[in-house]
């Protein structure tokens, strides 16, 4: 397949700005320009660019509901705290592409009326931190950020934001409070970040992938994009492809190519390792439910992963892939434990829930638990879920429970026998 | 001389001059002083060594904010030094997927070849070790993180050979 989104990735020096443009970097941006100003969101919206940082929240509605014309300044925050377990695509884009991502920003800047955009990165993302701020520091240089750019009367800059090590600041209130310098503890919603994001102004949120897409949009045209991927999914996507198989790494693939494809093709994650079989496949990260090796002809899209009986998601197209040699309650166990060192601890059921699922998991991994304890693991799961100020408890109700629910022989065998009878890792 | 249970730095604690502009650059880049509080902590590391209590305090009285808060949000990232640091820190992904494809035998391996167990510094204060969540490289694991890179798809030899290259 072509390659639109990761087309700069083995380039010599794309980070930098001349070889960007070279290969036809800012002509989206003086493109949109020319262009009215209130053409971009419809083009948007036409295209059926979905959300990358998770949740697939159309890109054209989120911009849309940003408030016009008000006095308070506006802003975009980038979402570049790359933490979900299974994802690594955002850190590339940073770091062999970072003017995409730039000329996303600067676009938001015009269509939306913004002061500034921040670039919330990971603080473990050194060499990503150090290509955006060389790629900043260029654009001033050449009149691309700061005082009206290129003629056109925008005034933006940017900025990059470090955080400091906490999965939970990926989550987008979470993140807002840490750029205001606190603690990273998500805010109950609404209000939503549109109305009242950072320091208290209308705030778009969106994820790196997602900003880096605006461009290519724009170049392509919304009816090329939405006819790249399924119905209402539109475009090509970055999935990553790691565990157990022979080709892991990124591809680009066509939004609704099967899971199935993304595991076994020889384009993509090549199959199982030689003489193993596939036992089960995370498909967007560990807070999406595990998917049965059966289970694998299916969409991979933001809509189809929903429906029964995958009830799943596409979360950030992370997929991880599992064989015969991995103990699946292992693998809920060391998620659990993930899970309860992540929590921010402002919700009970959240805070002491995962204390006490993680604990039970050990247990039964080990061989130590009663039958009675796994059917309680199921109830102390389903109580988090929905009893949250943020996502963050119900992405752990379903992906816990989806291992119980999946997989239950292995969680009874591992009580019945009193050990676990996998190797060790 | 490197000493883990030292309670605070020694000397004084001034940022230095290059710092002050740095300070100057970044306080302009927020509409107040709060939000700049994640990025001089950063800044304050790097100088100091690790955030003792008496940076902390420093940088409270910089940005304008009570002790408290400062020790609050140093204490919820894991970024943070609260106590001192090996020169090279060591984390080691043991995530899902990272922990199928050996990332703990990894860690395993380093801790008997240094002698420390994870969260520990080596006597001499040359290395840090540390189990990290994932850390976005999930396709080439084991993996590790050392002063800010990455070394991927490891195996004893290649983990044995960047130990002999950190001084
Ligand atoms: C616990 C949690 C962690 C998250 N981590 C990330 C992340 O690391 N990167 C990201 O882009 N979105 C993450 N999200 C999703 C964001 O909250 C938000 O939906 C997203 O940044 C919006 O961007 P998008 O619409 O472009 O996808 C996370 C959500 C939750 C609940
Ligand atoms: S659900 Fe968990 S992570 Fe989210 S706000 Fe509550 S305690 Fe914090
Ligand atoms: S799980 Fe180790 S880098 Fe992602």
């Amino acid at each position: 397949m072509e390659r639109v989104i990761t087309a700069n990735w083995h380039v010599e020096q794309a980070y930098t700005l001349s070889v960007y443009q070279q290969h036809g970097g800012f002509k989206s941006l003086k493109k949109v320009f020319g262009m009215e100003r209130g053409a971009v969101v419809p083009e948007l919206i036409k295209s059926n660019l979905r959300g990358r940082g998770g949740a697939g929240f159309p890109v054209g509605a989120k911009w849309s509901f940003l408030p016009k014309g008000t006095d308070v300044p506006k802003y975009l925050v980038v979402n570049a705290d790359e933490g979900e377990p299974g994802t690594f695509k955002d850190r590339f884009i940073m770091e062999r592409d970072p003017h995409r991502l730039m000329e996303g920003c600067i676009i938001a800047g015009f269509t939306l009326g913004l002061k500034a955009a921040y670039i919330y990165v990971r603080g473990e993302l050194v060499l990503a931190t150090r290509r955006m701020e060389a790629a900043i520091a260029e654009l001033y240089a050449t009149g691309l950020l700061g005082k009206n750019i290129l003629g056109s009367g925008l005034d933006f800059d940017i900025y990059v934001h470090r955080g400091a090590g906490a999965y939970i600041c990926g989550e987008e209130t979470a993140l807002i409070e840490s750029l205001e310098g606190k603690t990273g503890q998500p805010r109950l919603k609404p209000p939503f970040p549109a109305v009242v994001g950072v320091f208290g102004c209308p705030t778009v949120v969106n994820n790196v992938e997602s900003i880096a897409c605006v461009p290519l949009v724009i170049e392509r045209g919304a009816e090329w994009w939405s006819a790249q991927g399924s119905e209402k999914n539109g475009g090509p996507k970055i999935v990553q492809v790691s565990g157990k198989v022979k080709r892991p790494g990124t591809y680009e693939v066509p939004n609704g190519i099967s899971l199935r494809d993304v595991v076994f093709s020889d384009l993509y994650g090549g199959g199982p390792l030689d003489g193993r079989t596939i036992r089960g496949v995370i498909p967007g990260g560990t807070s999406c439910p595990v998917l049965r090796a059966d289970q694998l002809d299916v969409k991979h899209d933001f809509d189809a992963l929903k429906e029964k009986p995958f009830e799943t998601m596409a979360g950030t197209s992370g997929v991880i892939v599992m064989d015969d040699t991995v103990c699946v309650v292992r693998i809920a166990a060391r998620i659990a434990r993930f899970y309860h060192h992540e929590s921010c601890g402002q919700c009970t059921p959240c805070r002491e829930g995962m204390g006490w699922v993680s604990k039970i998991l050990d247990r039964i991994e080990a061989g130590g638990a009663k039958r009675a304890e796994v059917d309680q693991l199921l109830d102390i799961v389903n109580n988090i879920r929905g009893n949250t100020i943020c996502p963050f408890g119900d992405a752990v109700g379903m992906s816990i429970g989806a291992y119980l629910r999946q997989f239950p022989e292995e969680f009874i065998a591992h009580v019945e026998q009193g050990r676990c009878t996998y190797p060790a890792w | 001389m490197f000493n883990p249970n030292a309670t605070d730095i020694d000397g004084p604690i001034l940022f230095s001059p290059e710092n002050e502009k740095e300070l100057d650059t970044l306080l302009q880049r927020y509409p107040y002083k709060r939000a700049a509080l994640l990025p001089v902590l950063y800044m304050a590391q790097a100088q100091f060594g690790w955030l003792s209590p008496g940076v902390m305090a420093y940088v409270a009285q910089r940005l304008e904010l009570p002790e408290g808060k400062v020790l609050q949000v140093a204490s919820f990232y894991t970024m943070f030094d609260k106590k001192p640091a090996g020169r090279h820190k060591i984390e080691v992904c043991t995530s899902v997927p990272c922990c199928m494809m050996g990332g703990f035998a990894v860690v395993r391996h380093i801790s008997e070849q240094l002698g420390i167990g994870v969260g520990e510094t080596t006597a001499d204060g040359r290395v840090t070790l540390l189990e990290a969540e994932c850390l976005a490289g999930c396709g080439y694991a084991p993996l590790l993180q050392v002063n800010g890179e990455f070394h991927e798809n490891l195996t004893p030899e290649r983990i044995d050979a960047l130990l002999a290259t950190l001084r």
